[in-house]
């Protein structure tokens, strides 16, 4: 099996009700992608993030990896 | 010195991470949890980290700072959980060799922080709501 696993933050943890879970990519999936499929767009918006592979800032466009550690990442507030 | 805690964060410790007999210099940043949102009472602030990756990400800043500032030194302690107004969430000790150095690089890191290192904060107003907040970018 080809998976990932996607960690959750913030909103995207409390809309998904976890903060970690093992997800199936499919073939040449991208970190967009499997954003888009995890979080379906809701009244035609979505919460637009950063991605995170393995723990570094990844463009949109990154094919996430058999493996991988994938994180979206809202937008910040710290400090 | 670079931590996320959920314990309240002890200032000195943070100073004297960066204190050295070559530093002519301290600044301390302290962001506080405020009473008010553009007027909206906030009786207290959740924050959440990708302590991982946050603690990675501080790793860079810091070794910008040292790259842009010569002999500047910068801790950052950043603390999560449940805050209540008036208590600190960020600590940013920074010294260099002159202030003019200690000061530039103080606000250089912590903009940095606020747009790149993985940390959320939730405000809880006095109504009884609350809502992610984003910083400014």
């Amino acid at each position: 099996m080809h998976e990932v696993q996607v960690r959750y933050f913030a909103a995207l943890k409390e809309q998904r009700g976890c903060s970690e879970e093992t997800v199936a990519i499919r073939p040449g999936e991208t970190a967009q992608q499997l954003y888009e499929r995890l979080f379906p767009a809701i009244n035609g918006q979505r919460l637009t993030v950063m991605f995170a592979i393995n723990q570094h800032y990844a463009q949109p466009e990154t094919q996430v990896c058999t493996g991988d550690e994938v994180a979206f990442i809202p937008p910040l507030g710290g400090g | 010195m670079l931590e996320i805690t959920e314990s309240p964060i002890d200032r000195a410790k943070v100073d004297a991470a960066v204190d050295h007999p070559g530093a002519g210099a301290i600044v301390t940043f302290l962001g506080v949890t405020r009473n008010n949102f553009d007027g909206r009472p906030v009786t207290g602030l959740s924050y959440e980290a990708y302590p991982e990756m946050a603690t990675s990400e501080m790793a860079k800043i810091v070794a910008e700072v040292q790259q842009r500032w010569p002999g500047a030194q910068v801790a950052v302690v950043h603390r999560i959980g449940e805050l209540v107004v008036g208590e600190v969430s960020v600590v940013i000790s920074t010294s260099a060799p002159h202030r003019d150095e200690a000061y530039q690089a103080s606000r250089f890191a912590i903009d940095a922080l606020k747009a790149r290192v993985p940390i959320w904060k939730k405000e809880h107003y006095a109504d009884g709501a609350a809502d992610w907040k984003a910083n400014q970018t």
